[in-house]
């Protein structure tokens, strides 16, 4: 028999996006009853490098997110468990010419108008701050407020202590997934339908991540969500040889980019468990998880151009995530004018776990008419429709 | 009964001259064609790695290269499959602590 | 036979276009390799060892100097007549080659990367074309966990066997031996003969099982004998089987000074007050064997949940998996043995050469109907003593939370559990990702059966979905990744192309394009 149970909201979604959301509803006295057809961090969360990026990102709406995020993320380091692995260590974006050095430095400059830390560091500084650095690079930026967190068992934490003290309360329904979304007579959200049942809520949060388009169809609107597929290399385990996540400036170029094309640019960076991350690439091709050997044959000369080092130490292992991306690159956040009561927070693409504190914050604010923290027009989710 | 039975004396081994390698230091003897692991089980050795997190000896587990327990410093370059390489003479064999890679820390 | 040194990656051997390349040079491999030579086709016969032989025959290396290696194996001169029909083709057999992966290069063209030297760590890399691919990548044998496994003296079963083997040395001088599956038998066979003390054969499973197919056995008399030999060999030499019984505890402190063997019940769950002391300083375990498929289930090739629930590759009448090109034979389609092996490599040359010679009646002939007919009694035979032996569900009941399940990353039952009890973790590739269970150097190989039963026990699906995805078959250094030649992403860059998987990136996600057949059977199937 069909079990019928209710909530004030449901999220739609177990990865960071969602436990976010989840988290700062149950703190502003929601109730919250999360369902996910896998498991916690099951999706594109599992397949993140755990990246909490500033430096990335030109200034814009994106970039305004990414800030906020930095700053709760640090916040969350403090009530959340060590063992999410948050690292507040730093990003280095190095130069190899005198040119792409020019080029950092008018990057750098528009940044940090708009609140970014940049600090210039010359040949010699490199080498301080990464002594495994090849010796012969033209220059770089440092940029402290780069951070770095293990995106699963931040994902997993986030969730238990939403259910904490003070909190609306968080239900967990994993393992069931969402085929249809309950709406009353006028097409107001009632909640959604599963396999074991309908759960009742008024209002719904769609972070479904790349499963973001299927959900809003689900709820008879569209929203173009794309998956971008990436590569990660995972090295065996090692002391602390990358301090820093090191990357190339193209990285920039190729996160910009909307060419279909693969493109790599390696992100070298360790992790408190021992191994390098080496990622990532970046290329639409589907939900295609074909190995790619010239992805990966890229990743790898990359990385061992940046630190020589890693020449002799093996990958032991690789895996594909698929990125959710909208056309302008920019996430779908907030109230869905078309559905009254659903709201989005996906398609934040490769930068979903710097981006879920911010995200969480303004679905929590929106649902309890707080005051939001930043401008969220640029992310309305109708953006795509020929009126919106 | 058992003593008298030894596996080269089932096979009716009769190998090549034996030569030395070194354990942490201990001189000991290997038979060509052996593994490193074959020779160091010879030589009543059955750890030859500490493990990362807690330090605990390990040694050949699977025995056919699928595990990666059997780990070792072979002439100073770590996580070699002790039972996959073949010894030879004059090989410098240490115990690896760990990860095996102290040196590359920053 | 072509035979050099693999550090070369320049010469013609990496330049050519084979027919065939076989990955595996165990009974499979071999028998394929010289049944598709011997009708024309070139091949390419790449495997890991310095030897053929894989692991059923493997053998001591030259010097060592064995006039008798037969003394350890059965139907030695069935590999004898391998080797010389081998030795007399022009099959390029590339020893010392391990394969990272195999892609398609265009149409009807497959690229084999491999990593060189016996341990892979060859500065090299080695990539073979060719326009078919048999994979006959063998086995690796399946563990569960119990207090103490990870005490140096606890080695796999068919570790033991490995070394002796090749190696001509024991573990110790008084080894149990345990587990199950008729690996067990013939191990303790052969550590016997070489001269250890083998106390006891602790087999988890009843063998009654075996008289409820009475069909299959009649029809498989070579397999029983082997096993009636193994039997009686081990009890002239005084070896007791208990059988319904596992090792549930190891005592020593440096190395294994005992073992507590305790009664168990049909589900595999200890029973109380049961447990018996025996002093030995070397353990042998293993609880049957799992099918090495991940170059497979990479390219998007179906698989079959078996009898004792893993996962082997779906394959057609001759041999063909799911993927048009790529073949299978041996333990890589489900664990058979080496007579199995032997048959169906004959059956995946003979069918490779007609297809790639254009002359399909050579795959209709009478030594096709005869292979088809040994292979699929050998088959009904595997999946009989598969069925005995299945892992039951109660075996996590002697797994204490303080065992590590992962000796990779020194992964904890306890830290399993919570995640699966606290965290929302739901299947080996969640409670990899938030223990790390799986993630080390052997990519879950040895505790992965284990982790899916701790993940069923607490109430999620009650096996894997699919089989575990290792994208990097074996590790490869990035200086070696770095200089491979570089090419054109062979992908065409498209829109959302189909549906989106559900499960993530990580293993054990659905073969791309890949069918898994469903199953009821275990590992950890309830009491029948």
């Amino acid at each position: 028999m069909p079990t019928r149970s209710s909530a004030d909201l449901i999220v739609i979604g177990a990865g960071v996006v969602g436990a976010a959301c989840a988290y700062y509803a149950a703190r502003s006295g929601i109730s919250v009853t999360v369902i996910d057809r896998g498991a916690v961090a099951g999706g594109t969360t599992g397949a993140g490098e755990g990246n909490l990026l500033v430096s990335d990102k030109e200034p814009g709406p994106e970039l305004e997110l990414a800030l906020l995020s930095v700053r709760l993320w640090r916040e969350l380091s403090d009530l959340l468990p060590p063992r999410i692995e948050y690292e507040a260590k730093g990003g280095l974006v190095v130069a190899s010419d005198e040119a792409s050095m020019a080029a950092l430095r008018g990057f750098a400059a528009r940044q940090e108008r708009a609140g970014v830390k940049a600090e210039q560091a010359t040949v010699d500084q490199l080498r301080d701050l990464e002594p495994h650095l090849a010796p012969d690079l033209a220059g770089g930026f440092h940029y402290p407020q780069d951070a770095q967190v293990q995106p699963a068992l931040a994902a997993a934490h986030l969730l238990r202590a939403a259910g904490g003290q003070g909190s609306g309360g968080v239900r967990l329904r994993l393992g069931e997934e969402v085929i249809g979304v309950l709406t009353g007579a006028n097409g107001e959200v009632r909640g959604v339908r599963t396999a074991s049942g309908d759960v009742r809520a008024p209002y719904i949060v769609n972070a479904a991540g790349s499963w973001g388009g299927e959900l809003a169809r689900l709820a008879g609107v569209g929203l173009p969500v794309l998956p971008r597929r990436g590569f990660v290399l995972v090295t065996e385990p090692l002391p602390r040889v990358v301090r820093r996540k090191v990357y190339a400036a193209d990285y920039v170029a190729d996160v910009a980019s909307g060419s279909a094309a693969l493109q790599t640019s390696a992100v070298v960076e360790g992790t408190p468990s021992g191994p390098v991350l080496i990622g990532a690439s970046r290329e639409r091709v589907g939900f295609d998880r074909t190995l790619s050997v010239e992805a990966l044959r890229r990743l790898a000369a990359q990385a061992t151009r940046l630190f020589p080092v890693l020449a002799g130490v093996r990958a032991m292992r690789t895996y594909a995530g698929f990125r959710p991306y909208l056309p302008d690159h920019l996430p779908a956040i907030g109230p869905d004018p078309r559905v009254p009561g659903l709201l989005h927070a996906c398609g934040h693409e490769g930068a979903g776990i710097g981006l879920a504190p911010a995200t969480g914050l303004i679905v929590a604010r929106v649902l309890s008419g707080g005051q939001l923290p930043l401008d969220i027009e640029p992310f309305r989710p109708h953006r795509f429709d020929a009126a919106g | 009964m058992a003593r008298d039975r030894t596996p080269a004396g089932l096979v009716g081994a009769a190998p090549e001259a034996p030569f030395e390698i070194t354990f942490d230091r201990r001189t000991l003897t290997a038979l060509p064609g052996q593994t490193i692991a074959a020779a160091l089980w010879s030589a009543g050795v059955l750890a030859w790695r500490t493990t990362r997190r807690d330090g605990r000896p390990s040694g050949v587990f699977c025995g056919i290269g699928q595990c990666y327990d059997c780990l070792a410093t072979i002439n100073d370059l770590p996580n070699r499959r002790a039972c996959l390489v073949p010894a030879r003479p004059g090989d410098v064999i240490t115990t690896q602590e760990g990860h095996g890679h102290a040196e590359l820390s920053v | 036979m072509p035979n050099s040194p693999s550090d070369e990656a320049t010469d013609d051997r990496y330049s050519a276009l084979y027919d065939l390349a076989v990955i595996g040079a165990g009974c499979a491999g071999l028998a394929g390799a010289v049944a598709a030579s011997e009708r024309g086709l070139s091949v390419a016969l790449l495997d890991a060892a310095g030897q053929i032989g894989g692991q059923f025959y493997r053998h001591p290396a030259p010097p060592l100097g064995a006039v008798r290696p037969q003394a350890l194996h059965h139907d030695w001169s069935l590999f004898a007549g391998l080797r010389r029909r081998l030795e007399a083709s022009d099959i390029v057999h590339l020893a010392g080659h391990h394969v990272w992966t195999v892609v398609r290069e265009g149409e009807g063209e497959w690229a084999v990367h491999a990593v060189t030297a016996a341990d892979g760590t060859g500065e090299r890399p080695a990539r073979v074309r060719a326009r078919t691919v048999l994979l006959a990548t063998g086995a690796y044998e399946r563990h569960l966990p119990f207090p103490g496994w990870t005490l140096p003296g606890v080695v796999a079963a068919g570790g033991a066997q490995a070394m002796l083997k090749s190696g001509l040395v024991l573990p110790g001088r008084r080894v149990v031996v345990a587990g199950s599956g008729p690996l067990l038998l013939a191990v303790a066979a052969s550590l016997s003969a070489a001269g250890a003390r083998v106390p006891a054969v602790v087999e988890a499973s009843g063998y009654t099982g075996y008289a409820r197919r009475p069909g299959v056995l009649a029809a498989n008399p070579h397999k029983l004998m082997e096993a009636v030999i193994h039997a009686t060999g081990l009890v002239r030499r005084g070896v007791r089987l208990r059988t319904r019984s596992a090792v549930t505890q190891v005592h020593g402190t440096d190395r294994v000074e005992a073992v507590t063997v305790s009664r168990i019940d049909r589900d595999w769950r200890p029973l109380p007050g049961t447990g018996r002391r025996i002093a030995c300083d070397a353990l042998a375990v293993g609880h049957g064997l799992v099918p090495q498929v991940e170059l497979a289930t990479s390219l998007g090739c179906a698989t079959r949940r078996t009898e004792d629930g893993t996962y082997a590759l779906a394959l057609d009448a001759l041999q063909e998996t799911s993927v048009r090109g790529l073949w299978a034979a041996g333990e890589t389609g489900g664990i058979g043995g080496a007579d199995l092996a032997r048959t169906e490599g004959e059956l995946a040359g003979i069918a490779v050469a007609a297809r790639t010679r254009g002359r399909p009646e050579l795959a209709r002939g009478g030594r096709v109907r005869e292979l088809q007919r040994r292979r699929d009694g050998m088959r009904d035979f595997a999946d009989a003593m598969a069925a005995v032996h299945a892992p039951g569900s109660g075996w996590v009941h002697w797994l204490d939370d303080a065992t590590d399940v992962c000796r990779c990353e020194e992964v904890s039952a306890g830290a399993i559990r919570e995640a699966l009890a606290d965290y929302g973790a739901r299947d080996a590739r969640t409670v990899k990702l938030l223990t790390r269970a799986g993630m080390g150097w052997c990519q879950g190989r040895m505790c992965g059966a284990a982790v899916a039963c701790l993940a069923a026990g607490a109430g999620a699906e009650s096996a894997p979905a699919s089989p575990e995805r290792r994208p990097l078959a074996v590790p490869v250094p990035l200086g070696v990744l770095g200089s491979l030649e570089p090419s054109e992403p062979t992908a065409t860059p498209t829109g959302p192309s189909g549906q989106p998987d559900a499960a993530g990136p990580d293993e054990p996600g659905r073969p791309v394009d890949g069918r898994t057949r469903p199953s009821t059977a275990g590992p950890c199937k309830p009491a029948d």
